[in-house]
């Protein structure tokens, strides 16, 4: 019995690895600081270690969150009404799309396009009322919910600001004024819904704040998109897009002075989309001419 | 002069049009179909319209065509390149027939190699229709479909892997990062293709260079491709690039076609430039296709066709051009047109199936977006599914996730988990190199070495002041 049992002790022990070398390490995750790709994880066997995993799972949980938080409007109505911007009313509008809740919106792009009755009305009577001034705007910001509420409820406000900053200068610059619609947020909204609101609005251009589609290491990206003469049945076609807009990405300064520079472009030359070229400076792209890189060394 | 069909279910009468409303209304339910306002109104005329499809003769589908032989040269590349010898044997089927054709036990790999050229897209878009996810998976595993380039993708007992290397600036140290991540866990033996982030010539003829430096300094028996228009391909060519594969997406009407900006003939001549370099050693298939359900309602280019039935029309297209590999990148247009982890694992088993059936080397993009009702899980479902269905190959992006695209895929780890589960093996001329490198270490099995073999340890030197 004796024997039976140490032997037995002595086979656990065989199999009893110690935590640490459980995991074989990739000595090539060093390589990190030339991607933000996933590479070097180490494995478990074959598999991803525990930490990984866990740490991907976290990722993809935040990049579902995005898509499915609702939009906090009146919070971030409070955030845009207190920039105090030149806008009558200073506190934003608040529409929705004819998507009616999230999981129609997800699989009824065409819905999210365009407005509801009720907020196409709502337009009307504030431009009866006149609260809302039915004169010709030059511009309108539309802030849609879009495919993620973080992107626009985090960095919405923040981005309006540093582009109302730059539209002032550019106005003090030329001594010719940008006239801005007021502010309205669209609910379950996608792009194209801008171009309604900004036609309802009669603007003459829209730049449309959405929230972008979640990648698992950027939840909160926005995107900017400008319409010249918008009106509905418009397709990207006739879009400028600025993408990527948040803190770890395009940084708000940056994006504003693109989007000014469109939006000059745009009026001065009265098109938008593919016919207008970004010409800012961009390191978007590494355009050195050279396939040399740590892989072909040579000895 | 198209016929009506129609179907008596107790003392009700339902009426479908035209063929294509009939296989849309047969199809099993999916966000695109309802969207484009094809699908079912219930579950019952769903099966009802099942029941009738499985009646129709496989002849009725070279008389009754879903996109008119005058307006659409796919349909006439169909009609006019159909194999009616090869359909012989088959001829005499209707659809539901043809299901039990496909899965008797007297009907082999041969029988179904025979008969490939005879079956048009739509016969197979039909029958997959009233097929469940086993009978699509067993027929697929029947068929066999070998394509040939530095090595030999799709033999029996091989799952192969596209190394997907892709960066959001192209940064060269960063592609070469994924790359050498890729390379030592025994992923890129389908291709080493990257996605460019810009659209420009020059920046795809240094990602060339860049691969086949590479491939060469390696001595790697595989293939590289940039994942660019067909028209910058010719151009790269014509400027001296070291192109080993063309690619071009394609969809199953001209019109989806003109949307992505192609035709048959561009394609040809494509193809003709690819071949005329001579860069293959143990094969000549110089294509490289993606498709994926979707892209025709998502082109406006449609027809009131069911988007299944579309996606098996893109396949007529592909064999035309003898192509290397053809991936059905399933989960990757949105949740409005495959919702949820279920529509988009069905898609993608009756793709791969379709494809094989139509003796293509198909192979998957396991994927999903951020906001579609799937998850990881749902990707491990779908690939162990096709890894019994013997799909010929799978993307590879580091930890699943691809940085450029923002979309998530395969990564290395899961190849290496489908191959192990199903006693899956690289490609031979690939397996050969991967232990002559000491990458695996193990015959049997996928088992990786746990050190850096010599000849990467070499270019790694450089930053071991810093921990490596």
């Amino acid at each position: 019995m004796t024997d039976k049992k140490s032997h037995k002790a002595n086979v656990l022990e065989d199999v009893e690895l110690s935590a640490s070398e459980l995991v074989t390490h990739n000595p090539w995750r060093i390589l990190q600081n030339f991607t933000d790709a996933r590479i070097g994880l180490g494995r478990a066997g074959i598999s991803l270690p525990t930490n990984e995993l866990l740490a991907f799972q976290l990722a993809h949980a935040q990049a579902r969150d995005a898509v499915h938080l609702p939009l906090d409007v009146q919070t971030l109505a409070d955030d845009i009404r207190s920039l105090s911007l030149p806008v009558v009313p200073q506190s934003p509008i608040i529409l929705h799309s004819l998507a009616e809740n999230r999981v129609t919106y997800l699989q009824r792009p065409d819905l999210g396009r365009r407005l509801n009755e009720v907020s196409q009305q709502q337009i009307i009577k504030l431009q009866q009322s006149g609260e809302v001034s039915c004169k010709e705007y030059d511009l309108a910001i539309v802030v849609v919910d879009g495919l993620s509420s973080c992107a626009i409820q985090d960095n919405a406000a923040a981005l309006i600001n540093a582009l109302a900053n730059e539209l002032r200068d550019d106005s003090n610059r030329l001594g010719q004024d940008w006239r801005l619609a007021p502010i309205t947020i669209v609910q379950q909204g996608r792009v194209a819904v801008g171009d309604e609101v900004a036609s309802l609005l009669n603007a003459n251009a829209v730049l449309v704040l959405v929230g972008e589609r979640p990648g698992l290491s950027s939840p909160d990206s926005l995107g900017m998109y400008l319409t010249w003469a918008p009106k509905l049945g418009l397709t990207d076609v006739s879009r400028n897009c600025i993408s990527n807009v948040r803190p770890a990405g395009m940084s708000f300064m940056e994006a504003s002075h693109k989007a000014m520079y469109l939006l000059r472009e745009s009026r001065d030359k009265k098109i938008s989309g593919v016919a207008l070229k970004d010409r800012t400076n961009t390191h978007d792209t590494d355009q050195v001419t050279s396939s040399a890189n740590f892989l072909l060394a040579k000895p | 002069m198209p016929a009506t069909y129609q179907h008596i279910l107790g003392s009700k009468v339902y009426h479908f049009k035209s063929l294509a409303e009939l296989m849309a209304k047969a199809t099993p339910a999916r966000s695109g179909d309802r969207l484009a306002g094809v699908a079912a109104a219930t579950d019952e005329e769903r099966v009802v319209a099942q029941m009738t499809l499985a009646e129709v003769p496989l002849k009725t589908f070279l008389n009754d065509v879903l996109v008119p032989y005058e307006l659409d040269e796919v349909t006439r590349l169909i009609i006019d390149e159909h194999d009616s010898v090869a359909f012989q044997a088959i001829s005499h089927l209707t659809v539901g027939d043809f299901r039990n054709w496909l899965l008797s036990d007297n009907v082999g790999t041969a029988e179904l190699r025979n008969v490939s050229q005879g079956i048009t897209p739509e016969m197979a878009a039909a029958v997959s229709k009233i097929m469940r996810n086993q009978d699509l998976i067993l027929v697929a595993k029947k068929c066999q479909v070998t394509s040939a380039f530095r090595n030999t993708i799709g033999l029996s007992g091989r799952l192969s892997t596209r190394l997907q290397p892709n960066h959001p600036t192209d940064d060269i140290n960063g592609i070469a990062a994924s790359i050498l991540d890729g390379l030592l866990y025994g992923s890129g033996d389908a291709v080493m293709g990257i996605n460019p982030a810009t659209d420009n010539v020059q920046q795809a003829i240094k990602l060339m260079h860049l691969m086949d430096e590479v491939i060469q300094k390696y001595q790697i028996p595989t293939q590289s491709c940039v994942l660019t228009h067909v028209t910058n391909t010719i151009e790269a060519i014509e400027a001296g690039a070291p192109v080993d594969l063309v690619f071009q997406s394609i969809g199953g009407t001209q019109a989806t076609n003109t949307s992505f900006g192609v035709d048959l003939s561009l394609l040809a001549e494509a193809q003709q430039a690819a071949l005329s370099l001579d860069r293959g050693t143990v094969g000549q298939n110089v294509m490289y296709f993606e498709t994926g359900q979707g892209s025709a309602l998502s082109a406006n280019a449609h027809f009131g066709i069911d988007q299944q039935s579309c996606e098996a029309r893109a396949y007529a297209v592909a064999r035309k051009f003898n192509p290397l590999l053809v991936n059905t990148v399933v989960g990757f247009i949105g949740p409005e047109y495959l919702f949820d982890g279920k529509e988009i694992i069905r898609a993608g088993l009756e793709d791969h199936f379709c494809g094989k059936l139509l003796g293509l080397p198909m192979g998957c993009d396991v994927c999903y977006t951020n906001h579609a009702e799937a998850d990881q899980n749902d990707m491990d479902n779908l690939l162990t599914l096709l890894g019994v269905a013997g799909c010929s190959f799978i993307m590879g992006v580091p930890g699943a996730d691809d940085i450029m695209l923002n979309y998530q895929t395969t990564s290395f780890h899961d190849a290496l988990y489908a191959r192990s589960v199903l006693g899956l093996k690289p490609a031979p001329e690939f397996e050969v190199w991967l232990h002559k490198m000491n990458i695996f270490t193990d015959e049997k099995r996928p088992s990786l070495t746990s050190s850096i073999p010599d000849s990467f340890a070499h270019s790694l030197a450089p930053f071991s002041g810093s921990g490596v």
